[in-house]
């Protein structure tokens, strides 16, 4: 369960833009008739990338309504899961993985280096209003160690001095390139491949 | 070392990509319709002999699971749910396959859904793996295509279909009940067993749940037939599995390799070695987060499979292995594993949600030295009341790891935690001192 602030300012109102409409509908009749329920996960994060990548309140009541279910089941919901976010976050949203794997490569450096460069704490908008970050659990790249995940995509292989390039290269109006940060393929160990080199030289 | 033709997933570091032509040049999509052609009882006894079992963690025999769902399909549809929330730390096999090797679980959807009888299969990814469900959408998308899924998938007169559903960031929804509240909408708290998901599941249907490595295994061992599975590994710890070796190695790597290859071999060969040479390990967790660890005498020797790891009170697990060297701290290195089981029990029961928390705390205390002798048996106690008390595995899954700690390294944590407050004084924290003895003192 994870501790979650309700943003102060919310917006009056939140409907559905036509292309949330649309995918909201194709998500609902994924699931049985009388189900609807279940696309709720679904809607809410169609609410939060239409809103900036955050969930008003507003749009919890709307999706309430949209699936004919009580408002307080999918306030449930959205407070229940970690990914919801339910006060604004930057446009490059950074999540720091900080669980034993990542811990052990050194992810703690790379929480200095958000501290300095980004905001001294947690979930607060750098100087220019475009990046924030926070510790998270686990993300399931352990091999690729330490790793963040920024917005949809995995940044891997890291250690304090890529981060801050990145860091630099968003402040100039640029967006990083994701993946492994030291030259690696995927999850293969790098320069002592053993296995599937047939398939590797064909 | 096992030979690369015996290898399931040849695309496993994206030599050759993942899109359908390249993977029906790695037999995806052989014989599949002969495969379904030979029936239900057959598929599900091949299955059977392989001795395939789970590789979500329990390692449940998947053919007798398969078995469990009613023969005849009731007033009740079937449902097939595939795990693909991999959330335990250590672990990313799951991943590697979702974007990869997405004809394998699609074609293994397939095959498990006739032997089932569901004519839907949901696919539960957990949310952060949001590129890696696209990819297997495009896939999807492409055996729809084709012919391979849908109505009358292959000519087979089966009709199926493949729905993605993402998680949202929670733990616990890898455990089978929590994730089929968390696809009917709910939040995700598991649900007391029995009755089982086999007959009450999803909607109150029938539903198997499966692990993505194990489904996805499930076409290759048809097609070359459950003896050639079975001469893998030994008996009931049959086949290959894909380890992800991480933390203080010099070559982290996912590696498919044989059931039942020696620990040292595995980290040895294929991730490098430990950094700073073997004699520099300190500790190895197996299993993800949730198994025990190991001190470096039983790692020498082990082997990795289901039994043996149970010999040495450990698990295999999701053979996530995490190997911690002697520059890390090993009682930090725990607390922070304890923290993530406070951030991600659910709350439901109260063992687990206030325990998790005592757990976490007092392993900091300990790390930073500020604990009494008397609480490391404290502390032991206190995993001993989680387990078994709750309605989920959560509860072992987070004590576990703790009296790993203790039983292995309980002399280290002594070592450090030597002052005892009420008699010496060394430190002065105030609620751990006898108010009654200070108040004598300055009388």
């Amino acid at each position: 369960m994870s501790v979650k602030k309700i943003h102060k300012k919310q917006p009056e109102t939140f409907i559905f833009n036509d292309k949330s409409m649309e995918a909201a509908n194709k998500i609902v009749s994924n699931y049985p008739d009388g189900k609807q329920q279940s696309a709720v996960m679904a809607l809410l994060y169609i609410a939060q990338r239409q809103n900036d990548n955050w969930i008003p309140l507003q749009a919890m009541k709307y999706i309430a309504k949209f699936l004919h279910m009580p408002y307080i089941k999918v306030y449930e919901v959205a407070t229940f899961y970690s990914m919801y976010n339910l006060s604004p976050v930057g446009k490059y949203f950074f999540q720091i993985c900080t669980t034993t794997p990542c811990m052990l490569r050194g992810a703690y450096d790379l929480v200095k280096v958000c501290k300095n460069k980004i905001s001294e704490k947690e979930n607060v908008l750098s100087d220019d209003g475009k990046i924030s970050w926070m510790e998270v659990e686990c993300l399931g790249a352990c091999v690729n160690a330490p790793m963040m995940q920024v917005n949809e995509d995995y940044y891997e292989d890291l250690n304090d001095k890529k981060l801050e390039e990145i860091i630099e290269t968003i402040y100039q109006n640029k967006t990083p390139k994701p993946g492994s940060y030291s030259g690696r393929i995927n999850a293969e160990p790098v320069n002592n491949r053993k296995t599937l080199l047939g398939n590797k030289n064909a | 070392m096992l030979k690369d033709e015996d290898r399931i997933f040849q695309n496993l570091y994206n030599d050759s990509g993942a899109d359908i032509e390249s993977a029906k040049l790695r037999n995806d999509w052989k014989g599949t319709k002969d495969i379904l052609e030979k029936g239900r009882e057959w598929i599900i006894n091949e299955v059977k002999s392989s001795e395939l079992r789970g590789r979500g963690g329990a390692g449940f025999p998947t053919g007798l699971k398969w078995s469990f769902a009613p023969k005849e399909v009731g007033s009740r549809p079937h449902y097939l749910v595939i795990n693909a929330d991999e959330s335990e730390p250590g672990t990313c096999k799951d991943r590697d396959i979702l974007r990869f090797e997405p004809h394998k679980l699609i074609e293994g959807c397939l095959i498990a859904s006739f032997a089932v009888n569901a004519h839907k299969c949901y696919i539960y990814i957990r949310g952060e793996y949001f590129n890696e469900g696209q990819k297997l959408q495009t896939a999807i998308d492409e055996a729809y295509k084709n012919n391979l899924i849908g109505k009358n998938a292959l000519n087979s007169g089966w009709d199926l279909d493949i729905y993605i559903h993402y998680g949202a960031g929670a733990y616990i929804c890898g455990e089978e009940t929590a994730l089929l509240e968390s696809l009917e909408g709910k939040k995700g708290q598991p649900r007391l067993k029995p009755p089982f998901p086999a007959l009450i599941g999803l909607y109150g249907c029938p539903t198997i749940i499966n692990n993505v490595e194990t489904v996805a295994a499930v076409p290759t061992i048809l097609r070359r037939g459950a003896k050639w599975f079975s001469s893998l590994g030994r008996p009931k710890n049959t086949g290959t599995k894909i380890y992800c070796i991480s933390g203080n190695v010099n070559n982290p790597c996912n590696v498919e390799e044989e059931m039942g290859i020696p620990l040292k071999e595995l980290i040895e060969t294929h991730a490098g070695g430990v950094v700073g040479g073997w004699d520099n390990l300190k500790a190895v967790i197996p299993g993800g987060s949730s198994m025990p660890m190991l001190p470096k005498e039983i790692c020498d020797n082990m082997k990795m499979d289901f039994d043996e790891c149970v010999e040495n009170k450990t698990g295999l697990g999701t053979a996530g292995i995490v190997v911690i060297n002697n520059d890390q701290d090993i009682i930090k290195c725990m607390a922070r594993i304890a923290r993530f089981y406070k951030h991600e029990s659910c709350g439901q029961c109260t063992p687990c949600r206030e325990g998790s928390g005592w757990m976490w705390r007092m392993l900091e205390r300990m790390a930073a030295g500020e604990a009494t002798p008397d609480e490391v048996d404290m502390l032991f106690d206190v995993t001993k009341q989680i387990e078994g008390h709750t309605i989920c595995a959560f509860g072992e899954g987070s004590s576990w790891p703790v009296q790993g700690l203790i039983r292995h390294f309980k002399d280290e944590i002594l070592e450090r935690n030597k002052f005892d407050p009420v008699v010496k004084k060394q430190k002065n924290i105030p609620y751990l001192v006898d108010q009654h003895l200070l108040e004598k003192e300055n009388a």
